[in-house]
């Protein structure tokens, strides 16, 4: 065993200063591989981390939330269904909820508005979340403007800006006091834009849900890990749709490490050749290959992983965010918790490390196998 | 099919997998009709350093399997939400055919092809290349076998679509149900318990017997087997209740997580590696009488059934710590 | 020591460029002594050394060895020869590195490698103790009086000096046999003196000897016991001592 340790260790130096005695061949190599796990990791964090943050920010999310649709399309849902869902077993709460879109044409921005009945919050004010604060231009203590549904101005003071920490979700949000969310809207008093329902035991859920579409066939009941379900498949879908472009990238990639091995400069013919003909064995040879592949794949795959790492966290991907958010002109700034676990590694290693290795291993056979005495007939 | 990284790259990696064992198994062939050691011609010369590439493509078929096994389980367990009444891995596997069948036959590849790079290093060994015929025998089993994997995983993923009711790992793994893994759920702790003991020590002794008279190799490598099976069982039956403190929650996947201390990695290595070194003393045995492999198989065995001795009494140990220290206490 | 019976090298055979370096040869090379194979480039002496070193296999033909260490090898036959002709690659490198010592004609040294390194690097594959070889090592480079050029890569070098370090190569697993290869070629006659001389104290060190040259400072030397001439492949009538 420690005959077999010192020999791995010994061919590994010879393997780690052969790199380095050809460096420029080497180096750009190792730059486009670099790159490449550099894409693809900040491209497998961003989106891990995303999903992880929309899971906890819609944990508090109700359960059930019950809306109500007319000729396909949302519509107001009536406050009478409140009272009879109320009745229903297993259901804590029922809570009505007014909220809306507001466009407002001098900034170009959508803002979703809500109603709060929370008493901290008197009648002419509001708080908004930290983008339209920015879009606005606006910060605590200054004047808004929104235009009524009577197309008269109404003007609220801008009570607070919501943390940072709801950016995900609360960047574009407005909240204004029920009387003046009446004011803006003016919805019919006796209806709300949706429920939001509560229970005791949440694997009730889908029976509730389905009762309620049978007493209310216009219902549209959405399950809180619907929503959940949804959200995974959209990031999923972008994010396998670029993992599909990226491995035609990795393709070209493994093409060109392929290229770059089976096309061994004349030196290093000879220096193979030199090493069979001294009495290394073709086994040898080939575990010089294997911990030259290594090394390279290492360095390339731990600087790739940290500068992605920075990146996605640090610096909050700014190369992904068109792709991966949607557009829109309020863009959330926040910071994304880093989240590193075991499926994303071993994707990356699947992604990047294999295919080298894969595209280099007949390429290196080759070049082992060369004939010991060809040193001599040269 | 759901479109996620991780689906398409364990795809990709199946087919690469795949890919590289037909080649390896082509080169077998010609290898087993041509081989002709005697022989100083550049075809036999050119066999014999073909040889070195199917060790090569089989070597990294292993490692990638090996990843992609855990990359397996870590996509099936970030895939549980899209399908009601998942609630880990165990509930994705179970939603479309083949799922299962997809991660016991990786399971199955790994150890096979962990026994062929045995039987290969004893190959090289013997100044006549004892095992070849063997050896490449064995090669045309492994092939088909990854391709088939192949098929099966393309098949699971494809066949997957969210928002198909199933069973999650809950009701899967519960006593009531039925099936196999409901079986294995179903059997009383200390009978449990009692068996894993049973087989572990059985090992042990045919293990310390081995190596003080260096007969029963065969029983060893039975007893590995038992030891595998037997170990994975275990995992199902009682050491998940154990580790999740939890009486109800059997699934054998969701301890490789973060929040359990990443125990699951610990457990299967161990199992896996003692599996494939158990084994393969068995299936060296055979050919112990062999002129050219009497003076190195011994060693190899021996070193072998350490190697084996040591993963499963890891294993052990971990399993004895996790029951030992858990604060759940179950009645008899 | 070494027989070589009936052996033929064909390099493509069967392709239009089929190339017959050795053909039927046959020849022993007797333990402590040493043989020279003469004959002019293109004869097949080349082909013929890595035949016998255990670089290459025959085409067809036997190759018996003697008084070879044999850990994990074949039994010996009655008379305590191994036949080798059909060892794999594996075999045939151990007993290579055991027992054979080369010097190749253009030297064969790794640019950028330093002057110790390159006489390590044999030793590499044997997993043993690193120290040890480093000092085995040292203590060639000493007795050819490289030591000042340890830690230089061997470019530097000149034509004389590289020639010692490839000798020093040669010796680091202190084999029982040393072939040379047309090492006079690069060498003026002071330094090919020099060079036998240096060969006569292997030779009384018991160590066997096998050159192939066309240079007369070598098959005419005093110390060769034994000379063989090539041509085309074949062996000509074996010249008197």
């Amino acid at each position: 065993m420690p005959g077999t340790l010192r020999r791995t260790l010994s061919i590994l130096d010879f393997a780690l200063a052969s790199l380095l005695r050809r460096k420029g061949r080497n180096a750009a190599l190792l730059a486009v591989y670099t790159l490449v796990v550099f894409v693809t990791a900040s491209l497998v964090f961003f989106t891990q981390a995303v999903k992880r943050e929309a899971h906890q920010v819609l944990a508090d999310a109700p359960g059930l939330v019950v809306q109500r649709t007319l000729a396909g399309r949302q519509d107001l849902v009536p406050l009478a269904w409140a009272d009879w869902v109320r009745g229903l077993r297993g259901v804590r709460s029922v809570r009505p909820r007014w909220w809306g879109y507001y466009y407002d044409g001098a900034f170009g921005a959508n803002f979703t508005v809500q109603a709060s009945e929370e008493a901290a919050l008197p009648a002419g004010s509001a708080r908004i979340g930290a983008g339209a604060a920015r879009i606005l231009r606006v910060k605590e203590g200054d004047l808004i403007t929104l235009r009524g549904h009577d197309n008269l101005p109404l003007l609220l003071t801008v009570q607070g800006i919501l943390s940072s920490d709801s950016e995900l979700v609360a960047s574009d949000l407005l909240l204004l006091p029920k009387e003046d969310f009446q004011t803006l809207f003016g919805l019919p008093p006796d209806q709300a834009t949706d429920l939001a329902v509560d229970v005791a035991n949440p694997r009730e859920l889908p029976t509730l849900a389905a009762k309620i579409a049978e007493r209310y066939p216009e219902a549209r009941p959405i399950l809180h890990s619907e929503i959940l379900r949804t959200y995974d498949a959209i990031f999923d879908w972008r994010g396998g749709l670029l993992v599909a472009v990226l491995m035609i990238a990795v393709l070209c990639f493994a093409i060109f490490a392929w290229d770059r091995a089976a096309g061994l400069s004349a030196e290093e013919r000879r220096e193979i050749g030199i090493l069979k003909s001294i009495g290394w064995e073709t086994s040898d040879v080939l575990l010089l290959k294997l911990l030259e592949g290594l090394a390279v794949s290492l360095t390339a795959f731990l600087t790739g992983c940290v500068l992605a790492y920075g990146h996605v966290f640090l610096f909050s991907a700014p190369l992904f965010e068109g792709a991966l958010k949607g557009w829109s002109v309020l863009y959330p700034r926040y910071r994304l918790v880093p989240v590193v676990d075991g499926y994303q590694l071993s994707l990356l290693f699947l992604l990047a490390v294999v295919p080298y290795t894969a595209a280099t291993l007949i390429p290196g056979w080759r070049a082992a196998t060369v004939d010991p005495d060809a040193a001599m007939r040269s | 099919m759901i479109q996620q990284p991780g689906v398409l790259a364990l795809l990709a990696a199946s087919a690469l997998v795949a890919a590289f064992l037909a080649l390896a198994a082509g080169f077998g062939l010609r290898i087993l009709r041509r081989w002709d050691l005697r022989s100083g011609s550049d075809l036999q010369l050119a066999l014999e350093r073909e040889t070195y590439l199917v060790s090569t493509l089989v070597a990294f078929a292993l490692a990638a399997e090996v990843v992609s096994l855990f990359l397996f389980v870590f996509t099936a367990d970030g895939l549980h939400g899209r399908f009601a009444g998942a609630m880990c891995a165990a509930g994705t596997l179970n939603a479309a055919p083949g799922g299962y069948a997809t991660l016991l036959l990786k399971v199955a590849d790994c150890l096979l092809a962990g026994v062929w790079l045995v039987l290969n290093h004893a190959d090289t060994r013997g100044y006549d290349y004892p095992l070849i015929r063997v050896k490449y025998a064995l090669l045309l089993v492994l092939a088909p076998l990854v391709w088939v994997e192949a098929f099966l995983a393309f098949r699971y993923f494809t066949g997957l679509k969210a928002e198909v009711i199933t069973s999650c790992c809950g009701s899967l793994f519960s006593q009531g149900q039925g099936g196999l893994a409901g079986d294995l759920a179903a059997w009383p702790e200390r009978t449990a318990m009692a068996v894993l003991a049973a087989v572990l020590a059985a090992l042990f002794v045919a293990g310390g017997v081995f190596l003080r008279t260096r007969r029963g190799a065969y029983a060893f490598g039975l007893l590995s087997g038992l030891a595998f099976l037997a170990g994975a069982g275990s995992l199902v039956s009682f050491v998940s209740v154990y580790i999740y403190e939890l009486p109800t929650h059997h699934c054998p996947f969701c301890f490789i997580q973060a929040e359990y201390g990443h125990v699951g990695y610990l457990l299967y290595g161990t199992l896996l590696g003692g599996g494939i070194a158990g084994l393969g003393t068995g299936a060296l045995t055979p050919f112990r009488h062999r002129a050219s492999l009497a003076a190195a198989l011994p060693a190899l065995q021996r070193r072998l059934v350490l190697a084996a001795l040591l993963c499963f009494g890891l294993f052990a140990l971990v399993v004895a710590y996790r029951v030992g220290t858990s604060s759940l206490r179950l009645g008899p | 020591m070494i027989e070589v019976a009936n052996v033929t090298k064909t390099y493509h055979a069967g392709r239009p460029n089929a190339y017959t370096a050795v053909d039927g040869v046959s020849l022993a090379v007797e333990r402590g002594k040493l043989t020279v194979l003469k004959g002019p480039s293109g004869s097949g002496k080349t082909t013929l050394l890595s035949l016998v070193g255990c670089m290459a296999r025959p085409s067809s033909g036997r190759i018996h060895l003697r008084g070879v260490r044999t850990a994990g090898l074949p039994v010996p036959e009655a008379d305590g020869a191994l036949e080798i002709t059909s060892l794999p690659e594996r075999f045939l490198t151990e007993i290579r590195r055991a027992t054979f010592g080369f010097i190749f004609q253009h030297f064969n040294l790794i640019k950028g490698v330093s002057t110790l390194e390159n006489v390590m690097l044999p030793a590499y594959p044997l997993g043993g103790d690193p120290a040890a070889l480093r000092r085995r090592a040292g203590e060639l480079l000493e007795r050819f009086g490289l030591s000042r050029h340890a830690r230089e890569p061997i470019d530097r070098l000149s034509g004389g000096e590289m020639q010692r370090v490839a000798i020093a190569r040669a010796l680091v697993n202190d084999p029982a046999v040393i072939i040379a290869d047309e090492p006079t070629a690069h060498l003026d006659s002071h330094l090919s003196e020099a060079f036998m001389a240096l060969m006569g104290t292997f030779k009384e060190g018991g160590r066997t000897l096998l050159i192939a040259s066309h240079d007369p400072l070598v098959y005419d030397s005093p110390l060769v016991d034994a000379t063989h001439e090539l041509r085309d492949g074949r062996l000509c009538a074996k010249a008197p001592a």
